[in-house]
Parts: structure tokens; sequence; C-alpha cells
């Protein structure tokens, strides 16, 4: 990156690497939880919110490497984005629940095809 | 700073407002009905303040306004109030009429609107996820059907997912292109510099992230389960408004800060197009639930407007955006049609329901064919003159493929829409005929199957406009 002198202090130390590796480590853990997790539906919230922390983490770093603010300013946006979608989401399998009185993943198959 | 350029956003959120507490407030009965008429004049009104928006960028680049943004919001807006409208009857009858429907209703549109106007990353995904939270809501809105509980649950989750894999594209983008404004992008882009890996990783993920929000082979599962579970109602306004909104970031993305790459993204986009042109067509023939028919119909539709991106150019957009914009009037009357399936207050959505409706219920069962023709591109109905500029666009292009594929679809697609017909006429009644249809569902039916009869009359004004637009998005 050209701007390294440009750097927070912080990130100085470490450079940009580790973040974006932490960053696509958190993806990956995510996107598989939603994939293979055969067991229930609040793990999958877990992993989406796993998601969004990973790009929140990259936008973060991102922003302290390049000194350039927008990149924070999203991630108060993905913050606020993040936790309305977790309530819409648990509302969401509430109302399941209420209806299937059951939120394991394999049950969610009424339609298939 | 010029504020003026997002007012009609701030008309609709503040009328959205309103409403809500308008709804909240009312104490004797269910104010459904006033909030869905409150919800459709606050649509005209945007409306209107859409056609008189100034052009302009404004809000330290996050906003813009020009032609193409008004001709998707117009789309959007249009849409979303067919689909209002289509609510008032499947709601009541279904006793989910809620005052809740026409705001949430309401709040995607206004989401559509934004992303319309997205000039910036930023504001791309703030409008996405307003219009995307709001349907998750919709999708689960009969809270005591498990098939809607269900419909919303599979919906929510891998809608997000989409939007976390976006999310990721765009933080990928912003870091190794160091700005998220399309204009700054379009600069970096076109510099001259060589291409970071990490900005092409992160546009495959931006691409795939609108992709799954256009039901785009090979992330299209979602949508067969999801329209057949949802609220009819809601699945009428999910097959529309959203679909134009999505295609409106995919081509501004697309064409302006990306516009510099057209050779790393024109392969994807054919090979997507190819794909969900096949998917649509082939997996559409052995359903017998009319609203699954629907959604592998509208992913087909999907990949057909696809292809006026892929060839990426002038004609393409057009043809993408007349493509669209018939989809949009053929979409409403079709679910129009399908929601005044009913007999004895129950709703039907087995294709087999609609046996000897020729006999029973002469004016829908024609509704329905014309709908259908259309919708497979028999001429001179509205769904020709969309599948014919693309297919040009395509030619033109050279993207031979592309074209004879598209062909060779559209004739499948004929197959499954004549089956239809096919039922409806020749095969005899099995039960009754249809209970009455509400005055509602008989208007939008009729003024959309008008529409998609006389489209060659409209067909100079609407191509200009497109025009107008394709040109916006690449002057």
């Amino acid at each position: 990156m050209a701007t390294n002198t440009l750097m927070a202090p912080g990130l100085q130390a470490v450079g940009l690497g580790p973040y974006l590796t932490v960053g696509a480590i958190l993806l990956v853990l995510g996107v598989f939880g939603i994939f293979l997790n055969r067991k229930n539906i609040i793990i999958i919230m877990m992993s989406i919110e796993l998601i969004l922390l990973s790009a929140n983490l990259n936008l973060v770093a991102f922003s302290g490497a390049l000194n350039e603010l927008s990149g924070q300013v999203f991630t108060l946006f993905t913050l606020t984005v993040a936790a309305a979608e977790a309530a819409i989401g648990l509302a969401i399998v509430t109302v399941y629940f209420r209806n299937r009185g059951s939120i394991q993943v394999e049950d969610v198959t009424l339609m298939k095809g | 700073m010029n504020w003026t350029l997002a007012l009609p956003e701030i008309v609709l959120s503040c009328s959205g407002l309103f409403i809500l507490l308008f709804g909240v407030l009312q104490k004797r009965s269910e104010p459904s009905f006033a909030c869905t008429m409150l919800t459709l004049v606050a649509f005209l009104v945007t409306g209107i303040l859409v056609v008189v928006a100034p052009d302009g960028a404004g809000y330290h680049g996050q906003f813009v306004n020009d032609g193409f943004s008004r001709f998707m919001k117009i789309l959007s807006l249009g849409a979303a109030g067919l689909a209002a409208i289509l609510s008032l009857d499947y709601n009541r009858q279904e006793k989910t009429a809620r005052f809740e429907f026409p705001v949430l209703l309401l709040f995607s549109t206004l989401g559509t609107l934004v992303m319309a106007s997205s000039a910036n990353l930023m504001t791309l995904y703030v409008g996405l996820e307003l219009q995307s939270l709001a349907i998750y809501i919709l999708c689960a809105f009969a809270r005591d059907e498990l098939t809607s509980a269900e419909a919303g649950l599979k919906y929510f989750v891998l809608g997000s997912l989409a939007s976390g894999l976006l999310l990721y594209g765009i933080s990928l983008v912003y870091g190794f292109a160091g700005t998220m404004e399309y204009a700054g992008l379009r600069q970096v882009l076109t510099g001259g510099a060589p291409l970071a890996a990490g900005l092409v990783i992160g546009l495959v993920f931006v691409i795939v992230g609108l992709a799954f929000k256009l039901s785009m082979a090979p992330f299209h599962m979602w949508t067969p389960d999801v329209y057949q579970g949802s609220p009819t109602s809601v699945t009428a306004f999910l097959a529309g408004a959203p679909k134009a909104a999505a295609f409106a970031l995919l081509l501004r993305v697309l064409a302006q800060p990306f516009g510099h790459l057209a050779g790393q993204w024109q392969l994807l986009i054919e090979i997507v197009a190819i794909a969900t042109m096949f998917l649509g067509s082939l997996a559409a023939i052995g359903q017998r639930d009319i609203k699954r028919l629907m959604a592998y119909s509208s992913i087909g539709h999907m990949g057909y407007a696809a292809m006026g991106i892929a060839s990426a150019t002038d004609a393409g957009i057009r043809g993408t955006l007349v493509y669209l914009a018939t989809y949009l009037i053929m979409n409403a009357g079709t679910f129009g049609c399908i929601l005044a399936m009913r007999r004895r207050g129950r709703a039907l959505t087995r294709i087999e329901d609609l046996a000897g409706l020729g006999r029973t219920d002469p004016t829908l069962a024609v509704l329905m064919a014309v709908f259908m023709f259309s919708m497979a591109g028999v001429p001179p109905l509205a769904g020709f003159f969309g599948k014919l500029m693309v297919f040009a666009a395509a030619v033109q292009a050279g993207l031979w493929v592309l074209a004879a594929v598209g062909v060779v679809t559209s004739v499948i697609g004929l197959f499954y829409y004549w089956r239809i017909v096919k039922v409806m006429f020749l095969d005899a009644p099995v039960a009754g005929a249809f209970d009455h249809r509400a005055p509602s569902l008989s208007f939008v039916s009729a003024v959309t199957g008008v529409a998609t009869v006389l489209f060659l009359l409209v067909l100079g004004p609407v191509t200009g406009a497109a025009q107008a637009a394709a040109a916006a998005l690449f002057g």
C-alpha cells in the first residue's frame, strides 16, 4: 500500500495483512456456519453476524490504512443495519417457532422442489 | 448542498412515519384500507416529485439524480402502487389486513428509490438493506401460517447472507481503490494503473450479492420457496419493484464505476444470464403450483433482462430498461389474475384449479392468456418488444451464443405458458366458478391487460425514456 507512512499508529505496528486475514477467516467461518450447520437456527443468526463483523473489521482496517474516514462512517451504518437485522431475524424465528414448535434447521423443509 | 435532490425520498419517508402514526392512533376499526389509500397517495405525490426533481449530485457525492434514476424510480413506484392495490382484497379475505402492511410496503419502496439514486457504495448498501429488511417482515406477515413463517425465515437467512457477501465485497473495493464514490472509483479504474486482485475479488462479491437479490442462477434457490410460501399479495410485490431496483443497482455499478472493466464482467454476466434463462425455463415445466411457476418464470425474465447488460452497450441497457418496464406490467397483471383464484373464500394456487376457466369466467381467462402469451414473448404483446430489443442488442454486440440460448429458452418458455392457457380453455371444469372478483383486482388486471395489448402505442415514448436513461448512465 502506497500510503503506509500515513497509517494510524496502531496499524503501523502490525500492518494491514493480519487484519485482512482475520476478516477473511471470520467470513469463511460465517459462510460455513450457515451451510454446514444442521442444528439450530440461532447458530445461523450468529453466523450472519460474523459475516457482517468481518466486513466491518475490513472497513475499519482499510480506513486506518488509507487514513480516510468514510470506512469508519460506513461501519456505523453497518452496525445499525446489523442491529435491525438481528431484531427482525429473531422476530421471524419467534413466529416460526410458534407455528412449528421447533427451530431445528432440518425441520425447515415444508416447501421443496 | 442541494438537499432538494432527495425531496421525493424525504417526502416518502415522512409520509411513511405519518401513516404509521395514523394507523397506531386509530382506535375503533382496523385502519388498513385507509392506510393503503394514504400509501397510494404518498406514492403518487412522490412520483410527481420524482418527475420534477432537478438533475445533479448532492450529499457529498452520496446521492445522484439523473435520467436513469428517474426512470427506475417511476418503475418502482408504479409497481409498488399496483402491488398495494392488489393487496387490498387478499389481505382482507385472509384476515391479515393490518395497517403495518402498506407501511412496510412503503418503506421497502423507499429503499428501492434510494438504491436507484445511489452514487456511493454506502448509499447502495443502506438502500438495499432498507428494501430487504422490510420485505423479510412482509414475507412472514401471515404470522399464523407455517408456510409464511418458513418463507420469511428462508428469505431472511439467504438474503442476509447475500447482503453480507455484498458488504464484504464493498469493503474490499473500498480498501483497494481507496474510495467508495462511484466517480472516484471510475477515476481510479480508468487511471491505467495495474488492477489490484482485491478489487476484482470485491467486484465479484458485489455482483454475487446483487445476483442473489435478482435470483439469478446459481443464486436462485430461495426464489421458488419464498414465492410459494409468502402471502400472494407479498409475492406480487416481491416479484416487481425490488427486482427493478436491484437491476438499477447492477446497471449503475457496472456501467459507471466499473464501466472501464467491461471486459472483466461481461463474460461473467453472460454466463450467469445463460444459466438463469435455462434454469428458469426448464425448471418451470414440471411445476404444479402457479406461484412456484411464476417464481421460475421471473427467474427466466431476469436472465433475459441481464442479456442487455451482458452486451454492455447503450442499446443493450435500453433493451434491459424496456424489458423491465414490460415485465413489471405483465407481472402485476398476472398476479391480479392469480389473486382472483378463490373458491368459497379459499385462495387457490394449483394450476389444475384453473381448469375450464375459459367457460366459467371468460374475461379472467382471456386476461390470463394475454399475460401468459406476453410473458412468452408472442408479438404484438408487450413482452415481445422487450425480448426483441435485448436479443438485437446481444446480436449487435456479437454475443451470438447468448442470443441463440435466449431464443431456445423462449421457445421452451412458450411451452409451459401454453400449458396454462390449455388448462384454462381446453380442459373441462372440475369445480364451480371462482368467487366474484373484487373490483381492485379487476381494475389492476384490466389496466395492465390493456397496457400489454396496446404496448405498441406507447413503445415510442417508453423507448425514448429508456434511451435517455441509458444515455445518462453512460454520460
